[in-house]
């Protein structure tokens, strides 16, 4: 069970993608995990032959288990595979668990051929201590997979007897149902409207708890520090005025995304603010992937990332960003977006606040944060103006950086402002 | 379209972009953004689905022309109308 976020301790296995003996390689899903956050879809980083799935869907284990064994492919041009174990451990392994991560077990350097788990299991959280998400008494138990395709076919869930783990309904009996129903009315029922994905209150309660034991931990380990800078936006939002005027809707820029462009190619200059502190010591990341706080309309956030955000053109970012959101509203974030980020971004502008003093997501080593874009009052070359004004903020842990490197890092993204084209 | 499917069609672009709100809540005459708490982002993806479905090309500066419900559908409903006179 990867950590999907920092605050994640355990996550419910929904579904598995991939069965014992499917060829699998990097990048591609292979389950569906719920962190009480969100439904998280898990790639996976080796390329092998799945061995055997080790956790039934719908059990709720601790992060660090052994989900599945993966055994690596043979060898090629006689050269051994790398032992696999070691890259689906290492990206989870460098973000919260890193604390608790052992150094990689014995078991994960054996010869490559012997089956490998792509995410192996700290000692300090048994593998064996799994336990079942007890049933939740007024929430269908329903794999995502089943929600489609009752949507699809206009089945009523509660109508659908579940045969999955503890009742839960499965994709085929939907298809039973459907099949059984459409054989009494030829006509066919129209599809349902979508079901609403609001949060259950259980799901809130447990998003908040973890929400707490985050934000306590940022609170009592991290010294954070704060510096603010007022940036002027009139040449960035007139740039981005004028690109829009010529670009279809579904090329438009938004302004955070430019404010999210530049803040990864400023952190990619100042690589101190780019990492996490782990056991008295700073970890630099190992590329800028951006945390993008997502608010939640049921309460609560998730911080998603973009990999590599500081090597993505404007118009990458904006697409990414763009999906980022909708799929976080549509509860299909992967895996990688969970476990990576380096240094989040908070956006509060869209809420109409001037500024927000933020609390960095530990282990990582900063946080910026964005208000509103308001008209000013605004002094330049002698003259007094009106112009649009942005407040960035940048909160960092001082163990890791100084005020010094936070204020170089924050006029570089004012300088970067000033310059949209070059995005 | 007709105002009733124009009206289908918005609460379908924002149930798609945004699972989480209840069409059903939605008061036509209220502000969308406030009350269904939506950011730049999510109201983005509202105009592109609406653009998907209708192909009407809203400009940047016409987005507070389509604050609420029933303020989006008379500004659609023109922009067809427009349209169709422009064939």
């Amino acid at each position: 069970m990867p950590a999907l976020g920092a605050d994640m301790e355990s996550g419910t296995l929904l579904e598995w993608y991939v069965k014992a003996g499917d060829r699998v390689k990097r990048g591609d899903i292979v389950a569906l995990v719920d962190t009480n956050k969100a439904e998280i879809e898990v790639e996976i980083f080796d390329e092998g032959v799945i061995d055997e799935l080790l956790v039934a869907e719908g059990a709720r284990v601790p992060v660090g288990t052994v989900l599945a064994t993966i055994r690596p492919l043979a060898e090629r041009n006689g050269a051994p595979v790398e032992t696999p174990a070691a890259v689906g451990a290492s990206r989870t392994a460098e973000v919260p668990a890193a604390k608790t991560a052992p150094p990689m077990p014995e078991a994960a350097r054996k010869p490559p051929r012997a089956p490998m788990p792509f995410v192996w299991s700290p000692p300090r959280l048994p593998a064996t201590k799994v336990a079942t998400l007890p049933q939740d008494g007024n929430r269908l138990r329903v794999s995502p997979v089943a929600r489609r395709a009752a949507e699809l076919l206009g089945v009523d869930l509660a109508t659908v007897p579940g045969s999955g783990p503890d009742g839960a309904i499965t994709k085929i009996d939907v298809e039973r149902v459907a099949a059984a129903t459409a054989g009494k009315h030829p006509g066919a029922t129209p599809p349902a409207p979508p079901i609403a994905a609001a949060p259950g209150p259980a799901r809130q309660a447990a998003m908040r708890k973890a929400i707490a034991a985050l934000m306590e931990r940022s609170k009592r380990e991290i010294p954070h520090y704060y510096l603010e800078l007022q940036i002027d936006m009139s040449t960035a939002l007139a740039w981005l005025h004028e690109q829009n005027l010529r670009r279809p809707v579904a090329q438009r820029l938004l302004s955070s995304a430019l404010l999210l462009s530049v803040v990864a190619r400023a952190v990619a200059r100042m690589p101190e603010l780019n990492g996490f502190w782990v056991d008295g010591a700073f970890q630099p990341g190992d590329a800028v992937h951006l945390g993008v706080a997502i608010s939640l309309r049921g309460g609560g956030l998730i911080a998603p990332a973009v990999q590599d955000a500081d090597h993505k053109t404007l118009d990458e970012l904006m697409a990414a960003v763009r999906d980022l959101v909708a799929r976080t509203r549509a509860g299909r974030l992967r895996s990688s977006e969970m476990s990576a980020p380096t240094i989040t971004v908070t956006n509060l502008g869209d809420r109409g606040v001037d500024l927000v003093h933020g609390v960095i997501y530990a282990p990582q080593v900063a946080l910026v944060g964005f208000g509103a874009v308001r008209e000013r009052p605004w002094a330049a070359e002698g003259m007094l103006g009106v112009r649009p004004i942005v407040t960035a903020t940048l909160a960092a842990d001082h163990r890791a950086s100084d005020g010094h490197t936070g204020a170089r890092f924050l006029t570089i993204i004012e300088q970067l402002l000033q310059r949209p084209e070059e995005l | 379209m007709t105002e009733q499917q124009l009206r289908g069609m918005v609460l379908r672009a924002l149930t798609e972009v945004a699972p989480d709100i209840d069409p059903t809540t939605i008061d036509p005459d209220a502000d969308l953004v406030e009350q269904l708490d939506i950011d730049s982002m999510d109201f983005l993806n509202i105009i592109v689905a609406i653009n998907e479905q209708t192909a009407i090309e809203i400009p940047e500066r016409d987005y507070p022309k389509l604050s609420s419900l029933t303020d989006a559908i008379a500004y659609l409903a023109a922009a067809q109308t427009r349209q169709a006179a422009r064939r």
